[in-house]
């Protein structure tokens, strides 16, 4: 079954709104996936997101999560259990004083018996390697680890979509990596649908797919690599193109022998490659 | 106004038991006229460096001047200091508060000019607005929140450039924008820079910004300046940037694994400076013309 589908999705914030925020977006995302969406600000990413966990419901349209129905308001708590969602701010998701009830809070909530939500916790701390921090206080963490924190708060409740919002926007590179190493490790070892919303081309790279909305349509829909190879529609959404395409594609035009690059170590190949033929 | 800070030491909770010394001996001079760049991890005491630039936190241990003002000196007027220096802060568009664009754009004005006449506030509202590339007809009265994000970070740059600070210093001016906003941004604050506003300071964890537009940066670690040079100087050093847990900008890791292979290429680490040279490199070898 398909983890999530849009069939004609129309949304809209308030009726006298000129424009539609998502606007005729069909797309359906296979459990397992790894997709990614790029978009400008207010292209509609954020609004897609909401519609997953049901945080909104369609103006027109339809969409389901595991064939759910999202505007069936008895599905809501299935739906939110099963699409988790992570947002920007790390300092805005944390509800408790210390780690492991910060991440009991979700179980807590569904009712998950005791005995049972302290074997999640073991879990969902492990499987953002935050395990050493159990007993520690929330405020005193890197923005990394508080966003660990946050996702670990999701995995408790034991989703099998994660939907994540700019989550790693406001950490430093580092923060940044530890996070992406948790998504990517959650995608492969346990299967987890994800989704991350994210404005670093390089983010999106490390996805099996992405998605390009612009002014709330879907507008691309493709495996990264060849997204960023149609970089004169890339432009015209607004979008740039990683660094490294960016200079490959600067080098093909300057005549070199290069082929697109997607990060350093791949452009310092062809350009290594192309300056030893000679 | 340039600055020159010696031996500065500063510690957070000091005679406590969360005593942490942020700064440990910051030595540092910046000129006027730079577009200067703060390099170094989180913890790495940056903030607190430049938080004691318009006094936001009281010199402690070393010495500070910044133009004509010493730091140290308890009789320094700092509200004048203040007005001089502006401060940029992360995610500044939360602090936004007031109903209108028009009066949170003013505040600061307000505090710092109070008797300054209605009329001439407003014009350096609009001023300031138009510095920002909005349009002080359409936003003037709307409230900050119905701006989008980017639009909201234009604002609240323009509450504090209302003041005309000769001294700009923005923390993580582009973080969380998307690439047309962040390039956007650092646009605008050449722009500024240009103008009454001599020197800027970025700080930044993204060293492609820094590698692109900076004169000159430093890099701190573990509350002390380890390099201070220019962008090209610093990247050449990437093995110890890497080794300080640093990243470094795509130009110079591609730089790297060129070296490995033995082929040496001189650029300043920006992109364009960097296409040139490869291109030159391959041209040089006869490449283009073998066919």
């Amino acid at each position: 079954m398909e983890a999530v589908t849009f069939e004609n999705v129309k949304f809209i914030y308030r009726e006298d709104d000129p424009a539609y925020a998502v606007n005729g977006v069909s797309l359906s995302i296979g459990e397992g996936q790894f997709v990614a969406v790029l978009g400008r600000n207010g292209s509609g990413k954020s609004t897609l997101a909401k519609l997953i966990n049901a945080l909104l419901t369609p103006t027109e349209g339809k969409v389901t999560v595991f064939g759910m129905d999202t505007a069936d308001a008895k599905q809501t708590f299935e739906i939110r259990k099963s699409a988790g969602m992570v947002f920007q701010n790390p300092d805005n998701q944390t509800v408790a004083s210390i780690v492991e009830d910060d991440v009991a809070f979700g179980p807590e909530n569904i009712g998950v018996p005791r005995e049972e939500i302290g074997k999640r916790i073991d879990f969902a701390l492990d499987a953002v390697g935050m395990q050493a921090f159990r007993h520690s206080t929330p405020s005193r963490l890197s923005g990394g680890q508080k966003q660990r924190i946050a996702i670990a708060g999701v995995l408790a409740i034991m989703p099998k979509i994660m939907i994540l919002d700019e989550s790693t926007a406001m950490l430093d590179p580092k923060g940044r990596r530890e996070v992406m190493d948790v998504i990517k490790k959650l995608n492969k070892d346990r299967g987890m649908t994800v989704i991350l919303i994210t404005h670093f081309m390089e983010e999106a790279l490390e996805a099996d797919r992405a998605i390009v909305m612009h002014r709330g349509e879907v507008v691309m829909d493709a495996a990264p690599e060849e997204v960023f190879s149609r970089s004169e529609e890339l432009e015209a959404y607004n979008l740039t193109l990683p660094r490294a395409a960016y200079i490959s594609k600067k080098l093909a035009e300057g005549g070199m022998p290069v082929k697109g690059a997607f990060n350093a170590e791949e452009l310092a190949e062809e350009i290594c490659a192309s300056l030893q033929k000679i | 106004m340039r600055i020159v800070a010696k031996d500065l030491t500063y510690t957070y909770n000091p005679k406590s038991p969360f005593a942490s010394q942020a700064l440990k001996g910051v030595d540092i001079v910046i000129e006027e006229g730079e577009f200067f760049g703060i390099i170094g991890h989180t913890g790495s005491g940056k903030s607190t460096f430049v938080q004691h630039l318009n006094a936001l936190i009281k010199l402690t241990g070393g010495s500070l001047t910044v133009g004509d003002y010493d730091l140290s000196d308890k009789k320094c007027k700092f509200l004048e200091l203040r007005s001089k220096v502006g401060m940029v802060f992360q995610y500044p568009e939360y602090q936004l508060f007031a109903e209108t664009v028009e009066k949170d754009v003013m505040f600061g004005l307000k505090n710092f000019h109070k008797g300054m006449a209605e009329e001439e506030m407003k014009a350096a509202v609009k001023e300031a607005i138009g510095r920002v590339d909005l349009d002080y007809e359409d936003v003037k009265d709307k409230s900050p929140f119905e701006l989008s994000g980017g639009q909201r970070r234009r604002v609240a740059i323009a509450g504090v450039i209302v003041t005309r600070p000769e001294i700009l210093i923005l923390d993580e001016p582009a973080a969380g924008l998307d690439p047309l906003g962040k390039k956007e941004i650092m646009q605008l604050l050449h722009a500024i820079h240009g103008s009454w506003c001599k020197t800027v300071v970025i700080v930044s964890h993204d060293m492609d910004e820094i590698a692109e537009n900076c004169t000159r940066a430093a890099v701190f670690s573990e509350g002390k300046v380890v390099m201070e040079d220019t962008p090209a100087e610093i990247f050449k050093r990437s093995d110890e940037l890497i080794s300080l847990g640093l990243d470094i900008p795509v130009t110079a890791k591609c730089a790297r694994v060129m070296k490995e292979r033995g082929i040496e290429i001189d650029t300043d680490f920006t992109c364009d400076d960097f296409i040139a040279k490869t291109l030159a490199l391959w041209k040089g070898q006869g490449g283009g013309n073998a066919q």
